[in-house]
């Protein structure tokens, strides 16, 4: 209740660590990393669950599974999902508008499982066809922004990282940088915007939390 | 009213009757609920246990056909027919099952020549079943049309290359070792070390290449040196693509006819079809770990937000179980109704609980939480749930559109999903209504009696007996919780974990969370649950044969026991082989040792055929075909495989032969093998140490592997115990009698039973106050003290010197002023001012100090003769005795403080020099203002000082008489005085040239001082109740301290009953008047954010804006009138008459923690710097961190036993603390703790 209507939070004044933490370069460097990291793990996870689908089915080694794509792939999600994360809460503060929906971190946790989900469904569940994988995809991540987001600055946002994300790799397997193992190509262009848009606003999400428990000096938060 | 309106109130309304009755009777309502999750769960006992256990279903042979791969065409019992039996099956397999002995054995054989010469006719036998074909009608049907062609082997797996068969038939057999070639086998030295070479060295749980070559367990090929049967099993393990029954009777026909098996008994009249559950492996684990772990961490960072309620921990479990039955309990409805899950579980479970959630949950208890305290529970549940129904209402109404979105998208797994999620939303909210609402009134309910039973009185301020103070600090910690519902002392641990040293705080968690101990608890258990389920006679063989039981039709594989009737010895118990047919060697080998007594020299060894070589794929390990497949990226999961009846085959082998196959290099390495007869007899005595003997090779190793494996872990548990009890020396968790406490016992200590380092610290004692310190005033250079009789005394802040003593006036012509005096002197800290030293040292500084500063001193020399006069002659100078001590103290701060701040003042204020000279002229104290005419000094007799300001030199003192008073600090003078109102002054403040004082009547004067330190009064009359209680009036004015804000915009706050007030300095104006309290203010704080803070007498603090004068929040505190109150620019920290110091946070009024004060010490606490706290104790300060609640250090003031509280503790800008302990004060200096922070 008295948060509810409790003033815009000073910027706290904290401990030797925390300010030395909280010096602003410093600070995004942090965020970036710890950002870089959980892209890398994401990524790689993901990547196991559709190797599940459609590699063998009996991996001779997890760990050559693991990395079995392009070594390059893995850092790349965590650079792009660093620059997310760190993009989404600048674009707030540059619009003037401070993201307030549900900022917990039970609430970036439920958004995050519910992403892993999404990758899990469209990896585990046979569809019949792949406007319906599309269609269903499409709904689940627009669920996702409603349910965790809810801004029209991280809905614009995640559009605009999907259409980027989904060109880029379009261009990078048509100049044969990179291909897919599935010899299903449809299949992976029906469900790679949506995994994209999910995974901005996922990343959105935690970046702002963690700005927003920077920004409160609280490390100890997280 | 629009429909939503409507439709909210009747929601609210529904809700806060159901919040009434809920609160009611929560017992019923608990046992209902619990029915009902008991009810609803009971289909579930009907489901199997998921498991990856192989099912398996069995036709008979005759007239078998593969099912058709259409379920709906399929004719026959479809009750019967599992839901698998569809289509083909991966492969059919034909085991062709070996037994072989060397007979007659002589006594003089090896021991390799057991196994050699049977091995030996592997090849052949290989080679018949290879070249064996079928000559019908149709044609010639050779073995390479039916078997199963086998591709690459997986790339991973080039070291098996040469072992498997590649590009061919699926055809095993322990030639295979030798690449089924015989002369590589005669010229092998060591054939056990052949077959032991891939072997792997550790435990494992799958298939081994010697199980999958042999095709049968290892410990039962009778391949070891040690094989007392000399019988000899292997298998040749032969897969079929297509399963042609002609071609197979024939292959089956010929065998025998070639190695007739005269005694077998083996049943060949059913195919087994095995059906292998979806298997997960690491692959596959890692994602489903990972959604855990982040399902886990959701639920953590969801329960830490549970607040102010009596048990965290309780609540935190009660949302947890309400989520978990309400899964069990739509798994239950959803079977009830026919909607068997075909989802696997384990997968899909943490999404619905992130999609189920817990925030419901949450958000009731917040919401009832904030609902006021001192309501009754029932109307606090009920509002709390009507306050809340309309959200939630809305979020499930959200939810389950979602959700129906999700079911029109005819994916059936999703839809499945969704049907699921919808009956778990449902269940979900009835449990939320009924089961948690109910154990949240309960647990409020907890708090309420326990705030009851523990509620001290309001007035509770006075000390009790020592000894008990003493006990009631020693078990502070653990009493502190359940005493103050609002103290919840220290929530989070991440608050407080940061400020420790490192080593110590990694201490503390292991310490704390005993996780050195939990982890090998863990670890042993994990190493004894392998150990087990690796055994290969233990649990593993049990759960293949109990999922064999269960199988539907599985036990008509089991063919009805043959018991050897007669042969068995009495002892021989046969549920073993019921339950464990585990065990055949024992019996096979009582056999061979029956009928080896009535051999004799050379036994005869006739292979036997038994019921434990009934389908003897059986005892091999449920993953033997699984990974025998995955070799070739052939997946079982969801799939069967049909194993066909073995065929058996009987090899007899005569001695000569035996001994042809005979390496030489064995004859060498190998001893004769024991003697039948000498080893009978301990065989026979010792029977289990034989059949231990007997497992041979792996199993020594298994156990060999197991002892050494529980050694370590003792000695690592050992190892890890001293280390801790080296570490932590301290009996964490006991905060009894065994803490190690120092003399004076009760250190304040934290959680961990921390105590923090204790110093001394000498600190400067100021004496000199005969009564008890009343008001404390400094402004950083000076310290004013007031005691009860009214005397007050300027002390130097940074020495502690005493600079000038005002008396109370009635002293003038008491003798006791002599005493006075003389203690003064006695306890001036400085040796210098002893009255020797002082004698001739004050002429001298007089000499040196008078020429540079002449129009300081111009009056003094009739001064230093008085005061000679008095050092010398102390018991005469009774009359003038408080001037001129007065006066004294003036010189001699004059001479050693070098008179800069004098000379300084003496500038600005050189208008008073006037009335300075008068009043040291004359002989009385004369140096009143001109407005104001002398009062009588009878008037002031019952006057005492009830308030201090200090700025620059000017001390500013409020009688209880209503005047008010100027004095010079350094001099001792009184400036000006006003006494115009009767009224006593409660409250003053000074600052810059004016001075609000507060009085008794509850009106407010403002004063203007003057350059020539007249007052100006401008009176404003508060619009207050005259009649306003004085202990409400004491302290309630606060002030804007910075000067920077001053300047700007200055505004003064007073309080009354009915709120607080904010004047602007300048020109007296009130501008508001700040409404909520329901009693009376006692606490006010106000600093440059603009945000306000007051504290009243119904122990609630509320923060407001003073720009706009709206509260920003409102907290309830303590029980009983909030007693001070300050804030940092993140903390609010308040004291009350209950002794505790709560700290909460200042943007969202949550309460941070709280600390327990020692009785009579409650409101002495000061702010350092934004994150040191100081307060006061039994003779003691202690500081705390206040961003992580540390205590950081406790130091003790003075070594004497009989400390008193301290009552008040004033921060001077310079990090210093004046503590006043009764009729002293301490002047302590914190460099140490300072440096650590800063």
């Amino acid at each position: 209740m008295a948060e509810n209507d409790a003033k815009p939070t000073l910027p706290k004044k904290s401990g030797p660590y925390i300010s030395s933490v909280t010096s602003h370069g410093m600070n995004l460097v942090i965020r970036g990393i710890v950002l870089f990291f959980i892209g890398v793990f994401l990524a790689l996870v993901l990547n196991l669950l559709q190797i599940q689908r459609n590699v063998t089915l009996f991996p001779p080694d997890v760990i050559t599974s693991i990395f079995s794509s392009a070594w390059w792939v893995p850092p790349c999600c965590g650079t792009a999902s660093a620059v997310i994360g760190l993009l989404y809460p600048c674009m707030d503060r540059h619009l003037g508008e401070p993201h307030k929906f549900k900022r917990e971190w039970s609430s970036v946790m439920r958004c995050v499982a519910v992403f892993v989900g999404i990758n899990h469904a469209s990896a585990k569940v046979d569809f019949a066809n792949n406007i319906q994988l599309s269609l269903t995809l499409a709904a689940l991540s627009i669920g996702l922004w409603w349910t965790f987001d809810r801004s029209r600055s991280g809905f614009g946002l995640g559009v605009g990282i999907a259409f980027l994300a989904t060109l880029v790799s379009q261009l990078l397997v048509y100049n044969g940088v990179y291909q897919y193992t599935s010899p299903d190509f449809l299949y992976v262009r029906s469900w790679l915007p949506c995994i994209f848009f999910a995974g901005g606003i996922t990343m959105g999400n935690i970046g702002r939390q963690l700005a927003m428990v920077s920004v409160e000096g609280g490390l100890t938060a997280f | 009213m629009t429909l939503t309106e409507k439709l909210r109130e009747r929601i609210s309304r529904a809700f806060y009757s159901h919040g009434l009755l809920c609160a009611s009777y929560p017992i019923p309502i608990i046992l209902f609920t619990g029915l009902c999750i008991l009810a609803c769960c009971y289909p579930l006992l009907k489901l199997p246990l998921p498991g990856t256990g192989p099912v398996e279903f069995s036709t008979p042979v005759k007239d078998y056909f593969p099912p058709s791969p259409d379920v709906v065409s399929q004719q026959g019992d479809p009750s019967e027919r599992p839901d698998w039996y569809v289509g083909a099956p991966v492969a059919y397999i034909q085991q062709i099952f070996v037994k072989a002995t060397v007979s007659p054995w002589q006594k003089n054989f090896l021991a390799v020549d057991v196994f050699r010469s049977p091995l030996s006719r592997v090849f052949q036998l290989v080679e018949e079943i290879r070249n064996h074909a079928l000559r019908d009608s149709s044609g010639v049907r050779s073995l390479e049309e039916v078997c199963l062609q086998v591709t690459d082997l997986l790339p991973g797996l080039r070291k098996l290359r040469n072992l498997l068969p590649e590009h061919g038939c699926l055809l095993l057999s322990p030639g295979n070792f030798w690449q089924n070639d015989r002369e590589r086998f005669n010229a092998d030295p060591d054939i056990i070390k052949t077959i032991h070479q891939h072997e792997p060295k550790t435990l494992q749980t799958s298939a081994t290449l010697k199980d999958l070559l042999f095709g049968l367990p290892g410990k039962y090929s009778g391949v070891n040196l040690y094989n007392r049967r000399r019988v000899v099993s292997y298998t040749v393990t032969l897969g079929l693509q297509r399963y042609d029954s002609r071609f197979l009777s024939s292959l089956r026909s010929r065998l025998k006819l070639l190695h007739p098996s005269p005694n077998c008994t083996l049943r060949e009249d059913s195919i087994v079809h095995v059906h292998f559950k979806e298997e997960i492996g690491i692959a596959e684990l890692i994602p489903l770990v990972t959604t855990y772990i982040i399902l886990f961490a959701y639920i953590y960072f969801s329960t830490r937000k549970i607040d102010m309620v009596k048990s965290k921990w309780g609540l935190a479990l009660a949302a947890v179980v309400t989520v978990l039955s309400s899964l069990l309990m739509s798994v239950g409805l959803c079977t009830l109704f026919g909607l068997t899950p075909t989802l696997n579980g384990g997968e899909i479970f943490p999404y619905l609980v992130v999609v189920i959630g817990l925030e419901n949950v949450l958000v009731l208890t917040k919401s009832v939480v904030s609902t006021p305290v001192d309501l009754e529970v029932k109307l606090r549940i009920a509002q709390g749930l009507s306050n809340e129904s309309w959200s939630i209402m809305k979020n499930m109404a959200t939810e389950l559109g979602i959700i129906l979105i999700g079911y029109f998208t005819l994916v059936p797994a999703i839809q499945e999903f969704c049907l699921f999620a919808v009956v778990g939303l449902v269940s979900d909210f009835f449990l939320q209504m009924l089961f948690f609402t109910t154990v949240l009134s309960i647990d409020i309910r907890r708090m309420e009696l326990a705030d009851l039973n523990k509620r001290l009185p309001a007035e509770a301020c006075l000390p009790p007996a020592k000894p008990a103070s003493r006990s009631q600090r020693y078990e502070r910690q653990p009493a502190v919780r359940p005493a103050t519902p609002h103290t919840i002392t220290l929530q989070p641990s991440s608050f407080r974990n940061l400020r420790l040293p490192k080593r110590l705080r990694v201490i503390y968690f292991f310490a704390r969370t005993r996780l050195a101990q939990r982890l090998i608890m863990a670890g042993t258990v994990i190493w004894i649950g392998i150990l087990v389920y690796t055994d290969p006679a233990g649990l593993r063989t049990y759960l293949t044969s109990q999922v064999t039981e269960q199988s539907p039709l599985g036990e008509a594989g089991l063919p009805p026991m043959p018991v050897p009737g007669g042969v068995l010895p009495a002892g021989d118990p046969k549920i073993d082989l019921s339950v464990f047919p585990s065990d055949p060697i024992q019996l096979s080998e009582n056999q061979t040792q029956q009928r080896e007594q009535q051999a004799g020299l050379e036994t005869l060894t006739e292979v036997t055929w038994g019921a434990e070589d009934e389908e003897i794929w059986r005892k091999l390990s449920f993953r033997h075909w699984p990974s025998l497949f995955s070799y070739y990226n052939i997946t079982l999961a969801k799939r069967y495989i049909s194993i066909l009846p073995a065929i058996p085959v009987t090899l007899y082998l005569n001695p000569q032969e035996a001994l042809e196959v005979r390496h030489p290099q064995e004859a060498n390495r190998y001893h004769p093998f024991l003697s039948s007869t000498g080893g009978k007899l301990s065989a026979e005595a010792q029977p289990d140490q034989t059949s231990s003997r007997l497992h041979g090779h792996r199993d020594v190793t298994l156990y060999k592997v197991a002892a050494l494996g529980l050694a370590s872990g003792i000695l690592l548990v050992l190892l890890l115990f001293c280390l801790y009890r080296l570490l932590c020396p301290k009996n964490y968790g006991q905060n009894g009698l065994s803490h190690s406490r120092r003399r004076r016992g009760d250190l304040p200590c934290d959680d961990y039973g921390y105590s923090p380092p204790e110093t001394e610290i000498v600190p400067l004692v100021l004496r000199g106050h005969l009564m008890d310190i009343e008001c404390l005033a400094s402004d950083g250079m000076l310290l004013v003290s007031c005691c009860l009789v009214g005397q007050i005394r300027v002390w130097d802040a940074q020495t502690g010197d005493c600079l000038t003593v005002i008396p109370k006036p009635r002293l003038r012509r008491d003798s006791s002023g002599i005493f006075d005096y003389q203690e003064s002197w006695d306890h001036s800290p400085d040796g210098k001012n002893g009255l020797d030293d002082s004698f001739e040292s004050s002429h001298q500084l007089k000499r040196m100090l008078s020429p540079p500063q002449p129009p300081l001193f111009c009056d003094q020399p009739d001064l230093t003769s008085l005061i000679d006069t008095n050092f010398s002659e102390q018991v005469k100078v009774a009359q003038s005795e408080p001037r001129l001590r007065a006066v004294g103290g003036r010189q001699k701060e004059a001479g050693y403080d070098f008179s800069s701040l004098v000379g300084k003042v003496y500038e600005d204020e050189e208008g008073g020099c006037g009335g300075r000279r008068r009043s040291l002229g004359d002989e009385s104290l004369s140096g009143f203002d001109k407005s104001s005419p002398l009062p009588s000094w009878g008037g002031d007799f019952e006057s005492s000082v009830w308030s201090l300001d200090l700025q620059g030199n000017l001390i500013v003192a409020g009688r209880s008489n209503g005047k008010l008073e100027v004095w010079d600090a350094i001099e001792g003078t009184l400036r000006s005085s006003n006494d115009e109102s009767q009224s006593g002054i409660t409250a003053l403040v000074f600052l810059n040239n004016r001075i609000v004082a507060a009085r008794l009547n509850g009106s407010l004067d403002f004063f203007s001082l003057e350059t020539h330190t007249s007052l100006n009064h401008l009176q404003f009359r508060a619009g207050l109740s005259p009649a306003v209680p004085i202990c409400l009036d004491v302290g309630v004015l606060g002030c804007l301290c910075s000067p920077l804000i001053l300047s700007s915009a200055p505004r003064l706050l007073t309080s009354a009953s009915r709120g607080p007030q904010v004047f602007r300095l300048e020109d007296s104006c009130c501008l508001f008047t700040l409404q909520g309290h329901s009693g009376a203010i006692t606490a006010v704080y106000i600093d440059q954010t603009m945000v306000l803070a007051s504290g009243g007498q119904d122990g609630a603090i509320c923060l407001w804006d003073v720009l706009t004068g709206s509260k920003v929040s409102h907290m309830y505190a303590h029980r009983g009138d909030v007693t001070s109150l300050t804030c940092t620019t993140s903390c609010v920290i308040s004291s009350g008459l209950d002794d505790v110091i709560s700290i909460w946070d200042r943007s969202s009024g949550i309460k941070l923690y709280s600390i327990q004060q020692e009785m009579g010490c409650g409101s002495s606490l000061g702010v350092i710097s934004d994150n040191l706290l100081v307060t006061g104790g039994q003779g003691c300060v202690s500081f705390w961190d206040i961003g992580y609640g540390d205590l950081l250090q406790t130091v003790y003031l003075g070594k004497s036993n009989e400390s008193q509280p301290a009552r008040q503790i004033l921060v001077l800008e310079n990090a210093a603390i004046v503590c006043n302990f009764g009729s002293e004060l301490s002047l302590v200096y914190v460099p140490s703790v300072l440096e650590k922070l800063d």
